[in-house]
Formats: structure tokens, sequence, C-alpha cells
């Protein structure tokens, strides 16, 4: 392709203006309004004489931000503590960030918070481990068998289709209305999405890779190892990822609606006595949550398919 | 006067009334062949000819595949693929030693990925290598396996043209070292004239041509003396060079 020839000078077109080389993350200046406005803008500084070729338009959005996934939420606090400040949220309705810190920390200093946050964790962790191991274990079965295929895959189907929390009728007159029932809720919430991903990402290994390990002589034993579960990590910690978020979200239905304890039966005696800095404490706590678990899945991902990420850069 | 005559002695490789068909069609067709040991044959054919076919039944990949005829092969087998087919989550030395058991495993596959020119790159990703370099990692797999024959499935096609020359320079001086028997399958008659001391052509299911190539290594494709043979194998195959 040639290059395109340099604009004759003192005819400047909107879309010829010369851009600075070399300003790569700057925008193009805005172009001659029109004729007059472009012809005068000629006069005052003529285009340069040297032949160079014209910049291409910039069509990617240029270089990231420096810390940019925390500045929009730093201007949402910075808005509510401004409009706190100037007395222009209702603090009935809004309290002001720091009321809500203050009460966090008196909550948790006499002892009801760390014991909310405690009963919710367990509750969430011990649904989360028996989801986990069922999903994986299942998926293996039905991944690496046609018999299991045959058994689980339907049924697991069957059980996704269901919404697991129109379950909760059912599991509280099978179980009792105990933690025991909670945390069978957030194991089947879990299961689903780990279950899902990584039986497909099992039974999508690629034909060639197969065909490699026949040649190569690996046992099967070895073949599942080396290759199968390797190739399924992936869609595994897509599972994985969507399960940590069901869990919470699990979690904080049954806290709401059925619980005796915890962080969500804190913030529903709130409601009843109006203190919505209680109620903001518990969100901040939920969010805490759900942001630390992501923030430990995605490290352990990154750790595990460290290969992926050569592919990416 | 080829330094490998004298070992022609036991076939490596031995099909009789090879018979391969896909929904009715027939594409291997009552196929005999014996590949000495340690002799390095191409088999040429157009796309759809079924060479790839006889080379998955000589490598027992052909599974639920219809078909009939007898097949004896070394225990050894090596197979190159067109694509490198590195398993990606693996480093290059793990990638290597796949299937390859022993205290000395580690030591055999630094040897093979020296004798490729890889050293040096144990640990590397297959994303990082080029495509060369890949399919010098895939032939370093083969041969760490000491095979006592070597399957590849047009192991060139996917590269670019100097990497391809420099390409078959290694396997032949591989071949040289180690002495397996080669069954290299490709649709370039200039590839199969430069490395092969034998050349089949497979047509409608059958050998159409076997064809001995007495020259001397390293080849030139420039050879005036493998011109007769291009012809040979051009007309075997069915194609005419523009005759201006």
């Amino acid at each position: 392709m040639p290059p395109p020839a340099p604009p004759p000078p003192g005819a400047p077109r909107g879309p010829t203006a010369p851009t600075t080389p070399g300003g790569g993350g700057a925008p193009p200046g805005p172009p001659p309004a029109g004729g007059a406005g472009g012809g005068g803008g000629a006069g005052a500084a003529p285009p340069p004489r040297r032949p160079r070729t014209r910049a291409r338009r910039g069509l990617s959005p240029g270089r990231r931000l420096p810390a940019a996934r925390f500045i929009g939420p730093a201007v949402v606090l910075a808005l509510w503590a401004g409009g706190s400040a100037a007395g222009q949220l209702d603090p009935g309705a809004i309290p002001a960030p720091w009321t809500v810190l203050r009460t966090a920390a008196r909550l948790w200093t006499d002892g009801t918070l760390p014991t909310d946050v405690g009963t919710s964790l367990r509750r969430a962790g011990y649904g989360f481990a028996i989801g986990l191991t069922a999903g994986v274990l299942l998926a293996l079965a039905s991944g690496l068998s046609r018999v299991g295929e045959a058994l689980i895959d339907g049924t697991v189907q069957l059980n996704r289709a269901i919404p697991t929390l129109g379950l909760i009728p059912l599991f509280i007159l099978w179980l009792g209305i105990g933690e025991t029932f909670k945390v069978a809720i957030i194991a089947i919430v879990v299961y689903i999405p780990v279950y899902l991903n990584t039986h497909a990402a099992l039974s999508g290994i690629d034909s060639r890779f197969v065909e490699l390990a026949e040649v190569q002589g690996l046992s099967r034993l070895r073949f599942v190892r080396q290759v199968v579960v390797p190739g399924a990590l992936p869609g595994f910690f897509v599972g994985l990822r969507l399960a940590v978020t069901g869990s919470w979200l699990g979690l904080v239905v049954l806290e709401q609606i059925n619980a005796t304890s915890g962080l969500g039966y804190m913030m529903f005696q709130a409601q009843n006595y109006g203190q919505s800095d209680v109620i903001l404490v518990g969100l901040l706590v939920y969010g805490v949550f759900g942001l630390v678990s992501d923030s430990v899945v995605r490290l352990i991902e990154r750790r595990v398919l460290s290969w992926r990420r050569t592919l990416s850069n | 006067m080829a330094p490998h005559t004298e070992q022609l002695t036991r076939p490596a490789v031995r099909l009789r009334g090879l018979t391969r068909s896909f929904a009715g069609r027939t594409v291997l067709d009552g196929i005999d062949l014996d590949l000495p040991a340690g002799q390095f044959t191409a088999l040429l054919g157009h796309s759809g000819s079924g060479k790839s076919t006889l080379l998955r039944a000589v490598a027992g990949l052909d599974h639920r595949v219809e078909g009939s005829g007898e097949i004896s092969a070394p225990e050894r087998v090596s197979v190159v693929f067109q694509d490198s087919r590195l398993l990606p989550w693996r480093r290059v030395l793990p990638n290597v030693l796949l299937g390859t058991d022993g205290k000395d495993a580690a030591e055999r596959g630094r040897a093979a990925l020296a004798e490729v020119g890889l050293a040096g790159r144990e640990r590397a990703w297959p994303s990082e290598l080029s495509g060369g370099e890949a399919q010098r990692a895939a032939l370093a797999r083969s041969l760490v396996r000491e095979p006592e024959l070597l399957l590849a499935d047009e192991p060139f096609g996917a590269l670019d043209a100097l990497t391809r020359i420099r390409m078959h320079g290694l396997l032949r001086a591989l071949w040289q070292r180690h002495r397996p028997s080669v069954l290299l399958v490709t649709h370039d008659v200039g590839e199969a004239l430069v490395l092969a001391d034998r050349i089949l052509v497979l047509d409608s299911g059958r050998i159409g041509l076997d064809l001995a190539l007495d020259r001397p290594h390293p080849r030139s494709p420039r050879d005036p003396h493998l011109g007769a043979y291009r012809e040979r194998l051009l007309a075997a195959l069915g194609v005419t060079e523009d005759p201006a």
C-alpha cells in the first residue's frame, strides 16, 4: 500500500488535520470548524513542510488509567460523603459514611457483629465445600464414563431447571429450619455451576489430544491426570467463580427470610427498628465477603492457569 | 551405495490386504506393502487419496473404522502430526516426556531437545514457541521414545517455506543418527524427492507407483537427476507440468 500523499498546503480538511506524532494517548485536536476557521488556522500555523506519514486515527480507548477499578467507587463515596455533610441526604434513609463506620465499630466491639459474621461465614463455608466437592465428583464421574453420564447428566440438568431457592419450603419440611437446610441449599446453588462447567470442559477435550495420548501410550489414569484434568481446569474455574457468587446470593436470601442469627437476620431486625445504618453495615460486610472471595479465586486461577497468561499478552 | 541397503532384511511394517472404507466409500483397497527396517519412505497422494488413513491404520489410531487386512508394525512407534500437538498446559520438557518413564527420562528428554536445537527452552510454554520450534519439540517428543518406526503425517505442512527447508535437513539428520523406519506422508513432491529413499504414490486406494531413489544426500531440489523422478511422480499423480 503506497503511503498516503500529504495534504497540499493551504487546503486543510478536517480528517487530515495534522496530529502530533508521539502523542500516543492524547486525542487528536478538534478538526477546524468550517472553511473560514480552517483557513484562519492554516494562516496562523502553516502545515509543516517536511513530508511525514499521517497518523491513523486511533480507535482503541488508549492506555488504562491507574487504579481504574477504584475511581468509580471513590467518586460514589465522595458524592455520598459530600451529600451527607451538606445535609442533602436524609440521615434516616441514607446515614453518612462515618455513621455507618461508627455503627460497625460499635457492633463489632459489643460482640454482635463478630457472632453474626461467624455464623454467616460458617454457613457459606460448609455449603460451599460440600457443593464444590459434589460438583467436581459428579462432573468427573459423568465426564469420564458413559454409564456415569447416562445416570448423572440428565438428572443434574433436571435439577438445574428447578430454581434452587424454590426448594426452600420443601427443605424446611425435610430438614427443619436449622442450619442443615441452609447448608443444603447453598450446596445445591454451588454444585450446579461447578458441575455444568467442569463437565462441559471434560467432555470438550480436544480429540487431537486424545489421539496424542494414545500414540504416546498413556494409561487411562495418566491420560486423565495429565491431559483431561488440566484441560478441564479453565472450565472448572469458570464454574468456581459462578459458584462463589451463587453461595453469597443463596446466603443472603436464606438469612433474610429464614434465620434467627447471622448477618441477614441482623439486617432484617434493623429494618424493623428503622436502623438503616445497621443495614448498610450488613451490606458492607456482604460486599467485602464477595470481593475477597472473588479475588482469592482469581488469584488461585492465575497461579494454576499460568500457562494461559502467555496467551493473553 | 546408499548406506542403508544392507539393513533392508526384515520388514518393519507389513501390510496385507489392507482395506478401509468410510460410509461405503472404499479409501484403501487391499494394500500389500512391506517397509524394510530403517528405510526412509515417503507416501504421496492427492488430498483425500487415503494417505492419512493408511498412516493412521499403521499407527493403530483408526478405531471404529470399517476395514480388514493384516497389519504388523513394530512395538515402538512414534507419530508426528501436522500440528505440533503440544499440550498447552505443560512446559516443553514435560511435553517431550509425555508417556515416557524411567529415572533417566528427563536426561533423555533434554538430550532430544538439544538434538533438535531447542536446548535451553525446556521450561518454555508451548505458546512461547514459534511454529518451527513447536514442530521441533514434537520431533523431540517422538525421538525420546527411540522409535523403530516414525510415522509423520504432513509434519511440515503448516510451516513456512524457509522453516520447512531447515526442518527437512533436521529430519534427515535425525534419521541418519537413529535409523528408524520412516513413513512420511506428504502431498509435496519436492519434499518427497529431497528426503526419501523410496516414494510410494497412492492412487484410488492402491499403491500406484513404487519408486526407489538412489541419489546421495543431502539432495538439492535443483538436482537435475531428480527431474526424471519428478516427472514420473507427477505422471503417477495425474498432473502434467506446463510444457511451456
